[in-house]
C-alpha cells in the first residue's frame, strides 16, 4: 500500500476513535445529573408514575453500556432523542424531537460560518503573507498591534461596537439577524452582515498572526537561502521554493481558525439573536435540557474533529517524504 | 597578473544585528583570488568565515549587513551594484555549496530540477542540454547511477551523495567561482574522503576558482592553494599552503596545530577496573550494541574510537546504567554492577562519573559554579558550609581556576572554563572511573590542548581511569594508552595504542585510519586509492 | 587576542564580560528598556489591581444596592447612571473588577496547579503514565472548550465554584500540554541526566533542575491563559450561564444593559453604557497581552537579564 494511503487511513481511524471517545464523554453527561433532576424537568407536582415513566423512557433502569449503544445507534440514524422541555408533571408529553429542533438552526449556523469563512480565510492569508514578507516594516507593526488588540477583545464587545457604529448611529445594517426559513437569500446576507463582520474581525486577527509566523518560519529554511543564492527572482523563490512546502502549515492555520469560528459563533448568535445552533445550545443549558445540549455538543465536537482531520490529511498529502517514498 | 584577478575584497566590514544593536562580525578583511585558484578560509566558530564567504556573492544573511569596504568581482563592484545585477551573478558566475546538503535541497523538488535550475533561470543553456550535462556532472562526481539518480528526491539519497549532487548543482552553470561553506563537516570521516576528492577533481577540471571554508586544518591543506587564517572577524595571516604548514608565523596559527603536538608514550596495561562482557543493548526494538566486550585497565586511558552510529556513546550509557543491556554483564572493581541506574548504590554511582561533549548543556544554566561543584560534595561526601566552600575552592585550583569563579553562572564562562567546571564536578565525587564523551570536540584547538593536558595531569596526580570516547584520531594519539575501535555496534579490535595504530589492521580500522586527513601534500589522492581497496561507503 | 599557546591560561580565557547586579537593579534595567506598550500594560494592570483590592473603599454605593430609580442618566450622583433595577453602574463596575478578575485569577491558578503538576510529572516519568495522560488530554481537547464548559454547566449548574472548577479543569489541558512540552525539552538536557546519574531523587530533579529553567515560558503562559480564562468566563456570564446575579460581574453587566445600545442615537451616553464593562474587559486583556509580548521577547533574547 502506498504510504500516503496508509497514513491517511491511520489518521481516519484515529479520528473515528477520538469521535467515539468524545461521544462517550458526551453521553456520560446524563450520568452525572443529580438525582432530583426529574423534578426539575417535570415540575414538583409530578406523580410517581410520571417520574417512573420518564425514567423508563431515559432507560435509567438499564445498565449504562446498553443505553450508550441504544443512544449512539439512534444518533447514527439521525434520531437525537426527545427534548426535555414541553413535558408536564401530569405526564402529558408535548416535547419535540431534538433533530426537528436542530435541523433548521444547523443550516442557519452553517450559512453564517460559511459566509464568514469565504470572507475571512483569503483576507487573513493575504494579510499574513504580506506581513511576513515585509516584516519589521511599518505595515507589519501596524497590522501586528491592531490584531493583538482585536484578539484581546471579547467577541461581544466587537459585536456591540459594530452595532453601535453601523446599526444604531449610522443605520447601514440591521442590528438583529432574525432570519427565518422564508427569508430570501440577499436579505439573509444583509441581515448576516454584522454577525459575519464580527466573526471575520476576530478570526482574521488570529489567523493572520499564525500565517505570518508560519511563513517567517518557512522563509528561514536553508533551502530558501540556497534558492536566493542561485540568483532566482524573489517571486520564483516564493512560488517555486516556499509555496510547495507551505501547504501543511497553512492548512493547519486554516483548520485551527475554522474550529475557533465554530466556538465564536455561539456568542455572536446570542448578540444578534440569530436562530442558530449556538443560541439553541445556550437556551438549552439555561433550561438544562440535556438531550439538546448533548446533541449540540456532539455536532460542535464532530465539526472540530473533522476540521483538524482535514488539516492533517492535507499535511500528509503534500509531504514530499510521503509522496515519494524511498 | 592583474588580468586574471577574479575577486578583490578590500577592508570588508560586516555587521550583525542582535540585542537591539549592530555588532561587527567581520572587521575589515581583505582578500584576493585569481582565476582557477583555491583559497582556504580557516578559523574557529565565530571567526566570521561563512559571513565573509557569502559576502563574496554580495549577499548578507537576514540580520546582517555589508557595512563598508569594496567587493569587486571581475570588474563589477558588488557593494554598489543593483540587486538585479547581483542576482544575475549568483548561480551563474558565483555558486554556493552549503554545509548541510540535506537542509539546502528543497524537499519538494527532484535533484535534477534543482541542479539545472540556476542554469535555466539565467538562460545559459537549453533545458535538454543542461539535463544531459547534469548527468555528466553526476558521473564526474562519482554518484552511483548518474543517469537516473537525478530523478530522485533529496530524502531518497544519502548525505554523502547529496553533498556531491550539490557540488554538481554548483558546477552546472560553469561558474567562475564557487564558495564551499564547510561542505564536509556534517559527514563521517570515511565518507568525507571521496566527497573531498570529487570536489577537488571537479574544481581542477573546470579550472574554477573556489573559496573553501572550514575549521579543519588538514582538510584545507588538501584542498587549497593558499590559506587565510581568520579569528574574531580579523585576518591573522595568509600564505601559500606549503609555506603556511611548514612555517606558520602567528602564535595563534601555531596553536591550531596544538593537539597534534601532544605525544604521550602508552603505558603498559594494569589489572582491569571495569569489564564489559558480551553486552547487547537496544533502544526499544532497535539493536545498537552487539556482543560488546571491553576491558578497562585501572589508572589508564582507554580511547573508544568510531564514527556516528558505531555505538561508542551507547556503550557509555550501558556503563552508567542509563541503558540496561539485554544481555551481558558489566563488572566494576571485581564486583558485578547492577544493570539499571535504580539498582545501584550511592557508592557505586559515586565511583563512576561522566563528562559530556557539550559543557553548555551539561550544566544547569541557573545554578552557580559553587552549587554545580558543591552539590556532589554534599550529596556523596556530606560536606556543608565552610568545609564545602573550602573544598570547592580547592577543586577550582585543581582545574587551574580560582575561587572568584564560585559565584559565576555557566553563561558567564568561556567554553573551556565550562568544560573545566564539568571536570571539577566529576572530580568532586572522588571517582575511580571517569567517562569522557567527546569532551574536546566542541572546543577550539588551543582550548582542546589545555583540557587534554589538564586531564592527563589529573590522572597522574589522582590515579583515575578514563574511558575517552572520541572520533578524532589526533586526540587518541595524544592521550590514549589503549584503543577500542567500534563499528556499527561491534568492537572491531582492542589493544595497546601502538599495536592498533600500526599495521597490520583489520579492514575497518585500516579504512578509518586511512580516512583521517593529514596535512601531508598529496594525501587526498593517495587516500582515495587506498580507500577503493577497502570498500568505503558513499 | 593573540595569546601564545605557551602562555595560555584558562583563567584569562575570554568569557562574556559581566557586571554583577542585584535582582532589583536587573529589574530596573529591564524596565527602563521596556517599550511604551509594555509600560502602558503594566500601568493598566496596576490600576486594575488597586481597584480590585480596594473596591469597597472606592465604590460610592453597595454592590447590590438597588435603592435608586431604574435607568437614571449619567451624572447626578451616579457617574454612569443606574441599571434596569436601579443599581449604580459605576459602583458595580468597581465591584466587578474584584469579582471578575478574582475569579479568573483563582481559576488560572487552579488550572496551573493541576495542568502544570501533571505536565511536569508526565515529562519526567515518561512511560505509560505520560502516554496515558497525553492521549486522554488529546481526547478532551477534541471538544471545543466553550462547548464543553456549556455542557458541564448544564449538568452541574452555574454556581461560582462549579464555574471555577470546570473552567480550570478544561484549561488545565492546555497548561498540561505546554508544561509537558517545555519540561520535556529540559528533561533531555545533559544536566538533568547528570543529576540522575548522581542519584538525585525525582523531587530534587523537578524542583532544582527543571522548574527554574521552565519558569519564563510558564510565566508568559500564565498571562495568556489568564486572558483566555478571563474572556471565557466573561463570555459565559454574558450568555447568562456564568456568574449569576446579584454578584456584579462585567460579562453579565453587558448582558443586563445590552438593550440600552438601541437608544444611542437619542442619548449617546446611555448607548455606550453596556460597552463600559466590555471595554473594561478588553483593556485588561490588551494590557496583559502587551506585557506578555514584551516578556517573551525579553526572555527569548536576553536570557541573562531576566
Amino acid at each position: 500500500m502506498h504510504p500516503i494511503l496508509a497514513t491517511v487511513l491511520q489518521r481516519l481511524g484515529l479520528g473515528l476513535l477520538t469521535l467515539f471517545l468524545v461521544s462517550i464523554i458526551i453521553f456520560s453527561a446524563i450520568e452525572f445529573l443529580p438525582g432530583d433532576f426529574t423534578e426539575a424537568v417535570l415540575g414538583q407536582s409530578a406523580t410517581e408514575e410520571t417520574v417512573a415513566a420518564f425514567r423508563r423512557e431515559l432507560g435509567l433502569d438499564q445498565p449504562a453500556y446498553v443505553r450508550y449503544i441504544d443512544w449512539i445507534g439512534s444518533v447514527a440514524q439521525g434520531d437525537l432523542g426527545q427534548s426535555f422541555s414541553g413535558r408536564a408533571s401530569s405526564g402529558i408529553d408535548r416535547s419535540r424531537s431534538v433533530a426537528e429542533l436542530i435541523a433548521p438552526r444547523l443550516s442557519n449556523t452553517l450559512f453564517l460560518a460559511g459566509m464568514t469563512a469565504i470572507v475571512a480565510v483569503p483576507l487573513a492569508l493575504i494579510l499574513g503573507v504580506t506581513a511576513a514578507l515585509w516584516r519589521g516594516g511599518i505595515y507589519d507593526r501596524v497590522v501586528n498591534a491592531v490584531t493583538l488588540s482585536t484578539i484581546s477583545m471579547p467577541e461581544f464587545l466587537v459585536a456591540y461596537l459594530l452595532i453601535l457604529f453601523l446599526a444604531t448611529l449610522n443605520p447601514i445594517f440591521p442590528s438583529l439577524a432574525d432570519v427565518t426559513s422564508a427569508t430570501p437569500f440577499w436579505e439573509r446576507v444583509t441581515k448576516c452582515a454584522l454577525p459575519c463582520l464580527t466573526l471575520t474581525l476576530v478570526i482574521v486577527a488570529h489567523m493572520m498572526r499564525m500565517t505570518r509566523a508560519a511563513i517567517i518560519n518557512l522563509l528561514a529554511s536553508p533551502y530558501i537561502e540556497m534558492a536566493r543564492l542561485k540568483g532566482l527572482k524573489p517571486s520564483t523563490v516564493i512560488l517555486r521554493h516556499a509555496l510547495p512546502n507551505a501547504w501543511a502549515p497553512i492548512a493547519n492555520v486554516v483548520a485551527f481558525n475554522l474550529a475557533y469560528l465554530v466556538v465564536g459563533v455561539v456568542v455572536v448568535e446570542v448578540v444578534f439573536v440569530y436562530p442558530g445552533v449556538g443560541q439553541l445550545m445556550v437556551d438549552a443549558v439555561t433550561s438544562r435540557d440535556i438531550p439538546v445540549v448533548q446533541a449540540c455538543a456532539l455536532i460542535f465536537a464532530g465539526t472540530y474533529i473533522l476540521l483538524n482531520l482535514t488539516a492533517d490529511i492535507v499535511s500528509i498529502a503534500t509531504n514530499p517524504r510521503l509522496l515519494h517514498p524511498r | 597578473m592583474a588580468d586574471d584577478l577574479l575577486l578583490d575584497m578590500r577592508d570588508v566590514v560586516i555587521d550583525g544585528f542582535s540585542d537591539e544593536r549592530w555588532h561587527p562580525i567581520v572587521r575589515g578583511v581583505s582578500l584576493t583570488l585569481r582565476r582557477g585558484e583555491v583559497l582556504g578560509l580557516i578559523g574557529e566558530s565565530g571567526a566570521g568565515k561563512s559571513t565573509l564567504g557569502l559576502a563574496a556573492m554580495g549577499f548578507a544573511r537576514p540580520g546582517c549587513r555589508l557595512t563598508s569596504g569594496r567587493i569587486v568581482f571581475d570588474g563589477i563592484d558588488l557593494m554598489t551594484a543593483s540587486e538585479t545585477k547581483r542576482q544575475a551573478l549568483r548561480g551563474s558566475r558565483i555558486a554556493y555549496v552549503a554545509q548541510s546538503a540535506a537542509a539546502a535541497f528543497n524537499p519538494a523538488h527532484r535533484l535534477i530540477d534543482q541542479t539545472v535550475e540556476a542554469t535555466l533561470a539565467h538562460g545559459l543553456r537549453p533545458e535538454a542540454e543542461a539535463v544531459e550535462d547534469a548527468k555528466a556532472l553526476y558521473a564526474a562526481m562519482k554518484l552511483p547511477e548518474p543517469n537516473t539518480i537525478g530523478f530522485r528526491y533529496p530524502h531518497q539519497v544519502s548525505g554523502g551523495q547529496l553533498q556531491r549532487a550539490m557540488t554538481a548543482m554548483a558546477m552546472s552553470a560553469r561558474p567562475d567561482l564557487i564558495i564551499f561553506d564547510e561542505p564536509t563537516t556534517a559527514l563521517d570521516v570515511t565518507t568525507q574522503v571521496n566527497v573531498l576528492a570529487a570536489m577537488k577533481e571537479a574544481v581542477e577540471r573546470f579550472d574554477t576558482a573556489a573559496i573553501y571554508i572550514t575549521h579543519d586544518l588538514a582538510v584545507v591543506a588538501q584542498m587549497a592553494d593558499r590559506i587565510k587564517v581568520l579569528r574574531h572577524g580579523r585576518e591573522i595571516e595568509e600564505a601559500e599552503t606549503a609555506e603556511m604548514l611548514a612555517r606558520p608565523k602567528d602564535p595563534y596559527t601555531r596553536s591550531l596545530w596544538a593537539v597534534r603536538s601532544i605525544e604521550k608514550p602508552a603505558r603498559a596495561a594494569s589489572e582491569p577496573i571495569l569489564e564489559i562482557a558480551g553486552v547487547t543493548a537496544a533502544y526499544g526494538s532497535k539493536p545498537v550494541l552487539h556482543d560488546v566486550t571491553i576491558r578497562v585497565p585501572k589508572g589508564r586511558t582507554i580511547a573508544v574510537v568510531g564514527e556516528s552510529g558505531s555505538g561508542k556513546s551507547t556503550t557509555a550509557r550501558v556503563v552508567t546504567g542509563l541503558l540496561p543491556p539485554i544481555e551481558g554483564t558489566v563488572r566494576f572493581d571485581g564486583a558485578g554492577l547492577p544493570p539499571a541506574l535504580k539498582g545501584r548504590s550511592k557508592e557505586q554511582l559515586r565511583r563512576i562519573q561522566m563528562i559530556y561533549q557539550m559543557a553548555d548543556t551539561a550544566m544547569n544554566p541557573r545554578h552557580r559554579v559553587s552549587e554545580i561543584i558543591g552539590r556532589p560534595l554534599t550529596f556523596y561526601r556530606g560536606l556543608k558550609g565552610r568545609a564545602r566552600e573550602e573544598e570547592v575552592t580547592r577543586l577550582l585550583k585543581l582545574i587551574e581556576l580560582d575561587e572568584s569563579f564560585a559565584d559565576r553562572l555557566p553563561g558567564e564562562l568561556s567554553g573551556g572554563q565550562k568544560q573545566r567546571i564539568c571536570i571539577a564536578r566529576a572530580l568532586a565525587a572522588e571517582p575511580d572511573l571517569v567517562i569522557c564523551d567527546e569532551v574536546t570536540s566542541a572546543l577550539d584547538q588551543v582550548v582542546q590542548e589545555g583540557i587534554l593536558k589538564l586531564l592527563m595531569r589529573l590522572q597522574e596526580e589522582l590515579g583515575v581511569t578514563y574511558i575517552f570516547i572520541t572520533h578524532d584520531i589526533a586526540t587518541v594519539r595524544a592521550i590514549a594508552d589503549e584503543i577500542v575501535v567500534m563499528h556499527q555496534g561491534r568492537v572491531v579490535e582492542q589493544g595497546p595504542k601502538d599495536d592498533i595504530l600500526s599495521p597490520p589492521h583489520p579492514d575497518y580500522t585500516a579504512l578509518l585510519l586511512a580516512s583521517v586527513p593529514t596535512m601531508e601534500p598529496g594525501w587526498l589522492e593517495g587516500a582515495v586509492i587506498r580507500q577503493s581497496a577497502l570498500h568505503a561507503p558513499d | 587576542m593573540t595569546d601564545a599557546p605557551e602562555t595560555y591560561s584558562a583563567l584569562d580565557e575570554v568569557a562574556q564580560p559581566r557586571v554583577r547586579r542585584s535582582r532589583l537593579q536587573k529589574a530596573w534595567i529591564a524596565l527602563k528598556g521596556a517599550p511604551l506598550t509594555a509600560w502602558f500594560g503594566m500601568i493598566v494592570i496596576a490600576i486594575y489591581m488597586v481597584v480590585a483590592l480596594l473596591a469597597p473603599l472606592i465604590a460610592p454605593y453597595g454592590e447590590a444596592d438597588s435603592s435608586f430609580g431604574a435607568y437614571l442618566p449619567w451624572g447626578d450622583g451616579h457617574v454612569f447612571g443606574t441599571d434596569q433595577i436601579g443599581r449604580d453602574i459605576f459602583s458595580r463596575l468597581i465591584y466587578g473588577a474584584r469579582n471578575t478578575i478574582g475569579i479568573a485569577v483563582v481559576t488560572t491558578l487552579l488550572a496551573f496547579l493541576v495542568g502544570g503538576g501533571l505536565g511536569l510529572a508526565a515529562a519526567i516519568s515518561r512511560g505509560w503514565v505520560d502516554q496515558f495522560l497525553a492521549r486522554a488530554i488529546d481526547v478532551l481537547m477534541a471538544i471545543p472548550s466553550l462547548i464543553f464548559a456549556l455542557m458541564l454547566l448544564s449538568i452541574f449548574g452555574s454556581s461560582v465554584w462549579s464555574l471555577v472548577v470546570i473552567i480550570a479543569l478544561l484549561d488545565s489541558t492546555r497548561v498540561f500540554r505546554l508544561t509537558r512540552a517545555v519540561a520535556m525539552n529540559v528533561a533531555v538536557m545533559e544536566y538533568v541526566e547528570a543529576a540522575r546519574l548522581r542519584g538525585e531523587g525525582l523531587g530534587w530533579v523537578m524542583r532544582r533542575e527543571i522548574l527554574p529553567n521552565i519558569m519564563p515560558p510558564l510565566v508568559a503562559e500564565f498571562g495568556l491563559r489568564f486572558c483566555f480564562v478571563f474572556l471565557t468566563i466573561a463570555a459565559l456570564s454574558f450568555l447568562g450561564v456564568g456568574i449569576q446575579p446579584p454578584t456584579a460581574d462585567w460579562g453579565s453587566m453587558v448582558r443586563e444593559n445590552a438593550s440600552l445600545i438601541q437608544f444611542a442615537q437619542y442619548d449617546l451616553k446611555a448607548g455606550i453604557t453596556p460597552l463600559l464593562p466590555a471595554g473594561a474587559i478588553a483593556l485588561l486583556t490588551i494590557a496583559v497581552n502587551f506585557v506578555v509580548d514584551w516578556f517573551l521577547i525579553k526572555t527569548s533574547g536576553l536570557r541573562d537579564e531576566v
